[in-house]
This record gives structure tokens, C-alpha cells and sequence, in this order.
């Protein structure tokens, strides 16, 4: 029974992945307003009201400072450290009408036709 | 008995969407893509699936953070797409085979897997879009019960544990009284990152590894741990998840009759595959 019981290993820590934000624990809790208020954006009138005045759609969800201002500044790397998660960043690149290559292009410090060549040289690899 | 005579497997990503609505099937950037589909097609217009069980992972149109399942199942007679802030367009509804739903649930739960359950459940393009690439005309015909599987906030449910859901679904399907022949489809992936300085990462070779694993060494994919498949698979590769628990619920003999490869669409590595699942044979005494 003791035996059957004996708690398991501590989890080993986790080395980090490269330019690799995973959304845990953390993020979650750091990023819970930000991406509740993206989820909002499911909502072709909540984008219209975040489109007419940013900031203060930002204040209304209870952002902080530092996710306001990224999100003022479309800085998407920020947003991540922020506890943005991608697939609800995903619905405010869509309000900026920006695609997967753009968004892939501004945080890899790329242009949009270099990202897309990086895409398609996975092809040969 | 019901039956399970197949799985299927296909990428999601919204430009798929947005790429229908636009007629650009046959354009050179999209033919490789859903040309794909054509097989897989013909074997489902032969094969006359009276039902379809889509594992899938919702990207914040049903599900916020606020209450995040591991694993949920459709109960519903319908479900709905709506709007997803991305700007393809709201497909027609799908119908739901409620009581299959329950029945899985049930078996489920039995099974000590205890899923989230959802009299109503909006469906987002990591379902429609599968079911219309793959039924074409008859994808708001067929009845479909739905499955997310979280792979949107860590801490994620393991591959092996994946692959366990899939067979209590395969065992639940497999008991179900009523005659009729099912099809099983995992929808997402294959490798993709879309966030941080690693946007763009693909592994073709992980890929095809994940693609072989399918009709051959899946126990040699179960033991990566979900921190090693974001590093192995991006982000949102993670998504193969869906896959692994698709083929866990093929419990016959798999046969791999038609897979395609094929990137990027979009940031994605797209694959396809159509898997037949064939009754074991009766081992010689």
C-alpha cells in the first residue's frame, strides 16, 4: 500500500525552448485579462468598440500598463512575456489584418518575404 | 454492433477557411494542398460512414480560460460555428448524434476517463473545415459527435494519454448497439510554431515520423513527454495529440491506404491521412 502510494518523482526542470513561450500556470494567470479581452474579439461589435477607442477597451477588460501599451505598440513579443496566448493573439492580429506570414515576420525580425522563404525551405529539410 | 471501418487525419488552419471561401482550390499555392483530399474522398463516398467522432482542439470560440477541459465531449443535436475574430466565414450547422454522444460518455466515465459534457457546443474550423475537406457535399448531412482535447494551456494531457482516450472511444464506439459504420478524425497539425522568435519552425522529419507511427511504431511516440513535442513539433504541432488519440481508437488491424505531405499552408506542415481499419483476424489455435 505504501509502496502503491509513494509519491512520484519531482518533474525535472524544464530546460527552455528557443523563442519558445510555453503557456502554463504563469502566462495564464499573468495574461488572464489580455486574453479575455482578445477572446471578446470573437465579436464583430467588440472589435468595432476596441477599434474606436483602444485604450480605453483595454482599460475596461483591466489590463495592465505593460499589456496596454503592447498592445498600443502591436508589439506581439511583449504580449507573449505579458501572458498573451497565440491562439487569442490570433483574433487581435485579425483586427489588424494581419495573416500567420506577417505575424511570423514581426516577431522573428524578418521581412514578410523572408519569412515565407524560411517557410518553404523547410521543404528541403 | 457499430463499427469503426476507418480514421482520418487532416491540418486545420484557418487560411484553409479563408481559401475556400475564395474558390483558390485549384491556385498552385492550394492545389497540393487540396488535392489531397480527393482520395480520401472517393473512399468515404464508397465507404458510406453513417457517423463521424471529430477529435479536435477549440482555439477560443467555445472554450475561454476561465474553465479549460482536458477533455469534452459534444452531447448536442446540433452544433454551430460563429464567428472567430479571424475572418472566415460562419459555416452551416453541423448535425450531432446525441445518442452516441452519451454512449461514448457513458463508456467514458466507466472507463475512469471523465470528460467535460456539452448540451451545447459551438464548433470551431479545427471541426468544420476537416469535415467539409473530407465530406464535401454531405458534411452538414452526417451526424458527428465532437471531442477537444486541450492543447492550449499547459499543463497538456500526454500523448499516451491521448492515445488511451482514443481506445476507450474506440471500445465505447465498438459496443454501441446499433448498426452502423463510423469513421474517426483527428484533426491538426503537423509541425507549426506561430509565436515568438521560433515562428515558422517545421520538422519534416518528426513529421513523417508521426505519419509512420500511425500503421507502425506508435508505442515509440507515446513517451514524448508534451514539453519535447513543443520542442519536436512547435507549438502548436502539439496538435498531433488529436491524431494519436484518432489512431488510438482504431483497434483492428491499420492500414494506411492514402496519406499526403505537403508546406507549408499557411505556417503549417499539412498532412492527410486515410487510415482502414480492418477486424483483427481470429488468431490460429
Amino acid at each position: 500500500m505504501s509502496q502503491a502510494l509513494a509519491r512520484e518523482p519531482a518533474p525535472r526542470a524544464k530546460r527552455e525552448i528557443f523563442g519558445t513561450p510555453i503557456f502554463g500556470p504563469e502566462s495564464a494567470q499573468k495574461g488572464y485579462a489580455l486574453n479575455k479581452m482578445c477572446f471578446s474579439f470573437n465579436s464583430a461589435a467588440a472589435r468595432a468598440e476596441f477599434i474606436r477607442d483602444e485604450a480605453a477597451y483595454c482599460a475596461r477588460y483591466g489590463l495592465t500598463a505593460a499589456q496596454t501599451e503592447a498592445i498600443l505598440k502591436r508589439d506581439l513579443l511583449k504580449l507573449l512575456d505579458q501572458g498573451g496566448n497565440a491562439y487569442y493573439l490570433a483574433k487581435f492580429a485579425g483586427i489588424l489584418g494581419l495573416n500567420m506570414q506577417d505575424i511570423g515576420a514581426l516577431q522573428t525580425g524578418m521581412s514578410v518575404e523572408q519569412f515565407k522563404a524560411k517557410l518553404l525551405a523547410a521543404r528541403d529539410s | 454492433m457499430a463499427t469503426i471501418i476507418g480514421g482520418l487525419a487532416a491540418s486545420h488552419v484557418p487560411a484553409i477557411g479563408g481559401a475556400m471561401a475564395k474558390g483558390l482550390q485549384q491556385d498552385p499555392y492550394w492545389a497540393p494542398f487540396f488535392d489531397g483530399f480527393n482520395a480520401p474522398c472517393r473512399w468515404l463516398e464508397a465507404a458510406k460512414p453513417d457517423a463521424a467522432v471529430v477529435i479536435y482542439n477549440d482555439h477560443g470560440l467555445n472554450f475561454f480560460l476561465d474553465k479549460m477541459p482536458t477533455f469534452a465531449v459534444g452531447a448536442a443535436p446540433e452544433y454551430r460555428n460563429d464567428d472567430e475574430g479571424w475572418g472566415i466565414p460562419v459555416s452551416a450547422p453541423f448535425p450531432g448524434d446525441a445518442k452516441l454522444s452519451w454512449h461514448i460518455i457513458e463508456t467514458l466515465v466507466g472507463d475512469e476517463f471523465d470528460p467535460v459534457t456539452c448540451q451545447e457546443m459551438l464548433v470551431d474550423h479545427a471541426f468544420s473545415l476537416p469535415m467539409q475537406l473530407f465530406f464535401r457535399d454531405r458534411a452538414h448531412s452526417i451526424p458527428t459527435v465532437p471531442v477537444v482535447v486541450n492543447t492550449v494551456q499547459h499543463p497538456l494531457p500526454s500523448l499516451r494519454r491521448c492515445f488511451k482516450l482514443g481506445q476507450a472511444i474506440g471500445r465505447a464506439i465498438e459496443s454501441y448497439p446499433e448498426d452502423m459504420k463510423v469513421v474517426v478524425i483527428g484533426t491538426g497539425g503537423l509541425s507549426h510554431q506561430l509565436e515568438g522568435e521560433r515562428a515558422g519552425f517545421i520538422n519534416t522529419a518528426f513529421d513523417r515520423r508521426c505519419m509512420d507511427a500511425m500503421t507502425g511504431d506508435i508505442d515509440g511516440i507515446l513517451g514524448i513527454d508534451p514539453h519535447e513535442l513543443v520542442e519536436l513539433a512547435g507549438s502548436q504541432g502539439v496538435e498531433v495529440m488529436n491524431w494519436v488519440a484518432m489512431r488510438g481508437a482504431l483497434l483492428g488491424d491499420v492500414h494506411e491506404l492514402h496519406r499526403n505531405y505537403h508546406l507549408p499552408i499557411s505556417n503549417t506542415a499539412s498532412g492527410i491521412m486515410l487510415l482502414e481499419n480492418r477486424p483483427k483476424l481470429a488468431r490460429a489455435a
